[in-house]
């Protein structure tokens, strides 16, 4: 016993977390914490974006022009990119939730079907982001 | 374990599990409702521009439900960001700090977007 508690490789670091290859669940559930988070610190900016949108004429043209011509020192592309990743944020977050939300009603948890579903929350949310990209950068 | 009060507190989730757990589902309904509510209203009804999109949170009913959200979004946030500060920082001091800067961001975004829907 002795033997076996001199290797155990102790605390996991971050280092050591990322070596390891995560299932589709694991991304899965990875990527909505990072989605989360990146939605909770980017929340300011779509407020602003609510506020120029609705308050008046003028403030909407601000809106309009913030992904025509830029803002300050941001290009558009750059703005465009931000929403994108926003779009993306949303999109997984939204699809991982109604997963858990459908696991949890249903509790048809099993290994198999924790990793199909995991699929095609990935499969969807990347295609609806793709989709929505084309149609941001005005390609469709 | 035996000393677990005071200095040597093993600080961990306060025993809410349950009613974080609930109140994440719930208020996540609610805004995956509202997002279909909201998708809705954009995908029928013409094209879009500032009149139709300033009217479509004009409708009283759309702000109260919009409000409902904002209150969602910031409870939501609150009880995941929790979580993520709970699993990565260990030293209480800092942590505490974190969980005090979130509410501090959450309650401003709200106000500022309450603020917005309001004036309408």
């Amino acid at each position: 016993m002795p033997e076996m508690t001199k290797q155990r490789p102790g605390t996991m670091r971050l280092v050591d977390a990322v070596k390891y290859r995560l299932p589709p669940a694991g991304v899965v559930s990875i990527l909505h914490r990072a989605s989360g988070g990146l939605m909770f610190v980017l929340l300011p900016f779509l407020i602003w974006l609510f506020d120029v949108s609705v308050t008046s004429e003028v403030s909407f043209e601000t809106f309009r022009s913030t992904f025509n011509a830029g803002i300050g020192f941001l290009p558009a592309w750059f703005m465009k990119l931000v929403v994108w990743a926003l779009i993306w944020a949303f999109l997984h977050h939204f699809i991982a939730g109604v997963r858990h939300l459908w696991m949890d009603a249903t509790h048809s948890v099993s290994k198999q079907q924790g990793h199909s579903s995991a699929l095609i929350t990935l499969g969807l949310s990347v295609l609806l982001t793709l989709a929505l990209g084309l149609k941001l950068f005005g390609l469709i | 374990m035996s000393v677990n009060y005071g200095s040597r507190r093993v600080v961990v989730g306060a025993h809410y599990g349950m009613r974080d757990w609930l109140s994440q589902r719930i208020t996540a309904v609610l805004m995956a409702l509202f997002t279909i509510v909201l998708l809705a209203q954009l995908l029928f009804g013409g094209p879009l521009g500032y009149d139709r999109w300033a009217g479509i949170f004009s409708a009283q009913w759309m702000k109260v439900l919009t409000f409902v959200v904002f209150i969602s979004i910031g409870w939501h946030a609150w009880v995941g960001m929790r979580d993520i500060w709970m699993d990565y920082i260990k030293p209480a001091a800092l942590r505490l700090t974190l969980q005090v800067a979130t509410i501090v961001w959450l309650v401003g975004c709200m106000g500022w977007a309450v603020q917005v829907l309001w004036r309408l």
